[in-house]
């Protein structure tokens, strides 16, 4: 097995790319996460037409099936929307916007929660109850009724949006991060840190949670890819971004009256372009899952 | 059991409570609700007036109070854009929500549990995989693209099922239901399966990851060993054990597929409480929303407390030890 050689040699991360290579299925999600994602960042450098330049989008032009070739003799690849906008260009721009998002709540949830989790494993007694008890109460709260109120309450916009996904998400950090924490603080070497001179948030922060990372890295992949479907179905709904930034979520909305009148792409392919990047970053955290998970080792 | 009983009532009054304050400084205490109820341009002696008829002026806590006193005795105030007691109007709206998520639970757990103990069961077998490849994707499309989908296949194209609405209705005991008529039940299906998605793909799951532990487990290799069919194996000691997480979550995936009707019921134009919420969050009609938020989180609390009661009805070891 040439798999066995490098898990012999190679350092811990080395070994578990080996095993993550041996799932086709997850490398392929892998590189589309990373491929799409490189392609949303950089929409602005390459995309055919900027979407909200008013002044380059063509009336005529609007509503018009994929493949047709606009009057400045363009093609548009996957058809135009209701103000003429290249849908092609649209998807990437609003790609961009739902990537960002989607790691920016993320990361932030991963913060905030992670320290949370950790901070109440290490302390124990009454402020460990009282913070997992109202992680727990959250936990039992439906995520998209707790980021519909807070993004109401909040109003439109990118930093509010942000704002009500990291309320609603970053409760399952918090709890995973407990869990871990729990688990690590028992053991020697936290013991073995502590009694030496280092303070106890050094302590936190340098040994045990990067203790427990791994569990908390599943999650994140799992959020981020929530953080995006959340993030679109608040825009669906008229209480995400507002019209100036125009998420995949938005496109479909938008396209949604046009449907019955059986103009599918306008909402269809936005979607196709949304559902491929969540599926691939849940198809990546499954097999980090199951990698990580040592009831499944045989 | 008793004790167990008491001690999880009163631990759900505490959380009630301490959601009703959080609803409470959440809703009202952010922005000012005086600048929806009157217009701008009314001369100050009525702004004041209707100021101190809501309470506004008075302390917070004194208006939590008051919040409270009012709640416990089932007054949650007038819709300010239906201008009837909000009481009246979700009652009005909630059998149709209870409907639609009834029929999606119970259709997700009726053939996910089913799929699941199969593809743990075999877990290598062509059609495990696809079963599990139908359950990434149903965590992954997003409910509302889903329903899009849904209406662009088979209410546009194919025309065999309404695109939204519920369609006529049947009365049993004063509360109206759609799935008493065929014509009511076209109208269900497409909401209800949108809906449904996600918990099926939820369901799958957990049986699965239950049935890849149990079948390595000691009492599975005991009742083999007895001489016991493999269907008595998997019917009757399998199923009892992953029971637990199954009543768990299908407990509090209830609750949160009445939170995800939201979306469907917007997308169908089902006339339920996820539309009202909705409509009431553009129309800042705070009173409902409150309501909203309340009877949800009593629901919430209401299921979590089923579910343990069904714990300690299920596993003997739950009464005794820790509550």
């Amino acid at each position: 097995m040439i798999g066995l050689k490098i898990l012999d040699r190679g350092t811990p991360l080395g070994r578990f790319w080996a095993e993550f290579c041996e799932n086709r299925i997850a490398l392929v999600s892998f590189w589309i996460v990373l491929i799409v994602s490189a392609l949303a960042v950089l929409a602005p450098l390459y995309a055919p037409q900027d979407p909200y330049d008013i002044g380059k989008l063509v009336l005529t032009d609007a509503r018009r099936p994929p493949g047709h070739v606009g009057a400045g003799g363009y093609v548009y690849w996957l058809g135009t929307d209701a103000q003429g906008r290249d849908l092609l260009s649209a998807i990437l721009y609003g790609l961009r916007i739902s990537v960002q998002i989607g790691i920016a709540a993320g990361a932030i949830a991963f913060v905030v929660g992670g320290t949370m989790g950790a901070t109440a494993a290490f302390l124990g007694g009454r402020v460990e109850v009282l913070i997992m008890r109202f992680v727990d109460m959250q936990l039992s709260f439906p995520a998209i009724l707790l980021a519909l109120v807070i993004s109401a309450v909040l109003g439109q916009g990118k930093w509010q949006i942000i704002a009500a996904l990291v309320a609603a998400q970053y409760a399952y950090f918090a709890r995973t991060a407990h869990g871990a924490a729990s688990a690590e603080r028992a053991k020697e070497y936290i013991e073995a840190a502590l009694s030496t001179p280092l303070s106890a948030r050094a302590v936190v922060f340098r040994h045990l949670l990067p203790n427990c990372m791994p569990p908390l890295i599943v999650v994140a992949t799992v959020q981020v890819a929530n953080s995006i479907a959340l993030e679109a179905t608040l825009s669906f709904l008229g209480l995400g971004l507002p019209v100036t930034e125009p998420s995949l979520g938005m496109l479909i909305a938008n396209g949604f009256q046009y449907m019955l009148s059986g103009r599918y792409w306008i909402s269809i392919y936005p979607g196709i372009a949304l559902i491929v990047l969540i599926l691939a970053i849940n198809l990546v955290g499954d097999q980090i899952r199951d990698q990580l998970n040592p009831r499944l080792k045989r | 059991m008793l004790g167990f009983l008491i001690q999880r009532v009163l631990q759900a009054a505490v959380v009630m409570l301490a959601i009703s304050a959080l609803v409470f400084v959440g809703v009202f205490a952010i922005g000012n609700p005086i600048d929806v109820l009157i217009s701008p341009d009314v001369t100050q002696q009525i702004r004041l007036d209707t100021i101190a008829r809501y309470g506004f002026d008075q302390p917070l806590w004194k208006q939590y109070l008051t919040f409270l006193d009012r709640l416990v005795r089932g007054d949650f105030g007038r819709s300010f854009v239906f201008n009837m007691p909000v009481l009246d109007l979700i009652l009005s709206r909630l059998p149709a929500t209870l409907e639609l998520t009834l029929a999606a639970v119970l259709g997700a757990t009726l053939f996910g549990v089913p799929l699941g103990m199969y593809a743990g069961y075999r877990p290598d077998s062509i059609v495990s995989k696809a079963i599990m490849g139908l359950s990434i994707l149903g965590f992954s499309v997003p409910t509302f693209w889903i329903g899009l989908i849904f209406i662009l296949v088979f209410a546009v194209h194919l025309g065999w099922l309404p695109a939204g609405g519920r369609g006529p209705t049947a009365g049993i005991l004063g509360v109206e239901w759609s799935f008493l008529s065929l014509e009511g039940l076209s109208h269900l299906l497409l909401p209800a399966l949108t809906l449904s998605l996600f918990r099926l793909a939820l369901m799958i799951r957990l049986a699965r990851a239950g049935m890849r532990e149990a079948i390595l487990s000691d009492y599975v290799k005991f009742a083999r060993a007895q001489g016991l069919s493999e269907g008595k194996v998997i019917g009757g000691h399998v199923l009892k054990n992953i029971s637990i997480p199954i009543v768990t979550v299908f407990g509090l995936e209830f609750g949160a597929t009445l939170a995800f009707a939201v979306v469907t019921e917007t997308i169908f134009s089902w006339p339920g409480l996820g539309k009202l919420i909705i409509d009431s969050i553009q129309s800042l009609d705070r009173p409902v929303m409150v309501a909203y938020l309340m009877l949800v989180a009593f629901l919430f609390i209401m299921i979590n407390f089923l579910v343990d009661i069904a714990y300690a009805a299920l596993d003997p070891r739950l009464r005794t030890g820790r509550a």
